[in-house]
């Protein structure tokens, strides 16, 4: 079809939309704990603004399945009354909601300014190499994705290192980085790196 | 000065309910309630408390808009929504202080006539989140919090509001629509919040820092808080240095004192044979400060007349082996990424902006790019829906003014001409 005579807007080279279909996933229904975490959520807002609750439930989503699936969405959608396209409207919005299956240690490095400028970007190489992933992939085994972030709003304890949206590595330099893949991968944690704020100091 | 909000942050168990209590918590609030909520209102317009979040708005004045006239509910929202590059204070209050912020919260409540507060919490701060929900459902427990208040008959309810990763949940009616189940998006003003905020009622946005003012204010007095600080700069401030400095982090002053001390003293200054290039004064979204502009008092005032502006105090120092274009790439990856797409020229000359920054960091730039920078940037500037917009050309145009020759040196050589040895290896690939 063409507006013009003289351009084809073909939809193959003029309507390239960069929109990914949400993954369907396995069929999916909260478990009954996390269904009553939800109810419990939902009193905190007006009995008519359900809708307010949609980033907890996501977040429940993603604890169950480990990524936001369309079949989860749907779900959601049901329990808060809305539309499947509304939640998908928020859920593609913020960063924080992984739309497509993940490793088990999601590795974000903070990237903005303050970290940068103390070195982030050699901690991401370094990273990079060690996992042998660029940032945005997952290993082959399905352990490491390796992403970026924005500032994370601990800049004094630049770079700043968060692992599966909650857990905090802080100070880390290029040489720490081996150290802080193995304590993953072995399901450890050392104190060292994490919880500079709420660690006293003398 | 003696810290009046960080005073016990380094002992062990200040986050407690029970330490709280040994050192004058809830003290503030049971003055507060004491008082009718237009008093209260009245108080904090003579502390002359001013808004922490960026703005600077007086916060006694933001309340006495709230419309009190209507039978709708209204609400208090607290900021904690802490995103700005370079800021991280509200992080360091909630984690070692959250009781503080809870009383600044009733006090708020009790001033506008609310009977529930909203606490937006930025999604990544979820370490902080499990410590506010554990002291949270201590004051309920021993009538801190909900139902008959100190005996008082006040209500009020709190609720910690899980954000999930977006800069833009930050500005005020942004933060509004997030907690109403929507795209972190801002609304167009008016109305203002104070008119037809959170559910279209009445509320109040402020900032973490600006409640946990208020307690000392009831405590000690406005005119005590007001004497603290340059006059209309009153009360204790928190400043987050961070950046190319021997010692960052939070330091708790008054807005007497000067950008030099807070880098030089409190901050421990340069590393070892450094010097400062440039200095970001309020998080990364205000203009630059060059060395010889640091010798003013870090106030509200003072910093807006030296042409940038105090923000969320977020000090960014940046030493002499920071190159520019890569400092300005840097920070509009940011925007660019961040930027909520509602208005095309903030959704777009991000964009660009970052493209063109690429391209000229990456050696391939041509003269004419560091224009087209600046006829980009000031394309955005005041016209978009949001003070965003404004932040996100502000990197571009001040070190384009400020380090010209830098970018033409990477034009004309073809390369970076300030590589230093903390950047990664690899020269960034030209966006085209
Ligand atoms: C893009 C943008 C991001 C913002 N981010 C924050 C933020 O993270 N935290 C905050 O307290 N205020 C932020 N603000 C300022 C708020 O819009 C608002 O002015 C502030 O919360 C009001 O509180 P205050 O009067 O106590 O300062 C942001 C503003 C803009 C335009
Ligand atoms: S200026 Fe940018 S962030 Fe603000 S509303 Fe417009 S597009 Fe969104
Ligand atoms: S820049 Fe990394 S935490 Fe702020």
């Amino acid at each position: 079809m063409s507006f013009h005579p003289l351009m084809a807007y073909d939809r193959a080279r003029f309507q390239k939309s960069e929109r990914k279909i949400a993954d369907e996933g396995p069929p999916f229904v909260f478990t009954p704990e996390r269904r009553a975490k939800l109810d419990d959520i939902l009193t905190k807002y007006p009995p008519d603004k359900k809708r307010s609750a949609v980033l907890a439930a996501l977040y429940l989503v993603q604890e169950q399945v480990g990524y936001v699936t369309a079949g989860g969405m749907r779900h959601v959608a049901g329990i808060l009354d809305l539309a499947p396209a509304e939640v998908e409207d928020v859920a593609t919005y913020y960063v924080m909601f992984f739309k497509e299956p993940v490793g088990k240690h999601v590795v974000q490095v903070c990237r903005t300014l303050s970290c940068a400028l103390m070195g982030a970007e050699r901690v991401t190489e370094t990273l990079s190499e060690k996992l042998g992933i660029k940032v945005g992939e997952t290993d082959a085994s399905g352990t490491f994705t390796l992403l970026e972030f924005e500032c994370l709003g601990a800049c004094d304890r630049a770079p700043v290192i968060m692992v599966n949206n909650a857990q905090w590595y802080e100070c880390v330099r290029p040489e720490d980085v081996g150290r802080l893949v193995d304590d993953l991968t072995a399901s450890k944690r050392d104190p060292a790196f994490s919880g500079c704020h709420l660690k006293v100091e003398a | 000065m003696e810290p009046v909000l960080t005073r016990y942050i380094r002992e062990p168990n200040s986050y407690t309910l029970a330490f709280f209590l040994k050192h004058e918590g809830y003290e503030g609030l049971r003055k507060a309630l004491a008082m009718a909520p237009t008093d209260v209102i009245e108080t904090v317009k003579t502390s002359g408390l001013r808004g922490r979040g960026g703005a600077g708005f007086p916060t006694g004045m933001k309340w006495q808009f709230v419309l009190t006239d209507t039978p709708l509910p209204k609400y208090i929202c607290c900021n904690a929504d802490e995103s700005e590059p370079g800021t991280f204070k509200d992080h360091l209050l909630m984690e070692r202080n959250p009781h503080l912020m809870f009383e600044g919260c009733l006090i708020g409540c009790w001033a506008i006539g609310a009977k529930v507060a909203y606490i937006y919490i930025r999604g990544e701060f979820f370490h902080v989140q499990e410590i506010l929900e554990a002291e949270l459902a201590k004051a309920y427990a021993q009538g801190y919090v909900g139902k008959n208040i100190l005996g008082t008959g006040f209500d009020c309810d709190i609720v910690i509001h899980r954000g999930a990763g977006a800069y833009e949940a930050g500005e005020e009616t942004a933060l509004i629509e997030s907690l109403e189940g929507k795209r972190a998006q801002p609304r167009i003003k008016p109305p203002f919040p104070a008119v037809a905020g959170l559910y279209n009622c009445p509320s109040a946005v402020n900032n973490v820092e600006t409640l946990c003012n208020l307690p000392s204010i009831f405590i000690n007095g406005p005119q005590w808080f007001a004497g603290l600080g340059p006059e209309k700069n009153g009360g204790p401030k928190l400043f987050c240095v961070s950046g190319h400095v021997k010692k960052p982090g939070v330091f708790e002053a008054t807005m007497h004192t000067t950008l030099r001390e807070l880098i030089f003293e409190h901050a421990g200054g340069m590393r070892d044979g450094r010097h400062i290039k440039a200095v970001i004064p309020g998080g990364s979204s205000v203009p630059m400060l060059l060395p010889h502009e640091l010798d003013i008092p870090a106030s509200f005032d003072a910093v807006a007349k030296a042409g940038s502006m105090l923000g969320s105090a977020g000090i960014i120092v940046m030493d002499d082996t920071t190159c520019m274009v890569w400092a300005a790439r840097n920070l509009l990856h940011f925007y660019k990424h961040e930027s909520c797409g509602k208005c095309t020229p903030c959704r777009e000359g991000c964009d660009w902006l970052y493209k063109v920054l690429t391209r000229i960091e990456a050696g391939e730039g041509e003269l004419r790019d560091i224009d087209l920078l600046v006829s980009v940037g000031n394309n955005i500037v005041g016209k978009t829906l949001c003070a965003f917009g404004d932040a996100a050309a502000t990197p571009a145009l001040t070190t384009v003014k400020h380090f010209r020759p830098e970018f033409e040196a990477h034009v004309s050589e073809g390369r970076c001409t300030v590589p230093a040895d903390w950047r990664a290896t690899g020269m960034p690939v030209a966006a085209h």
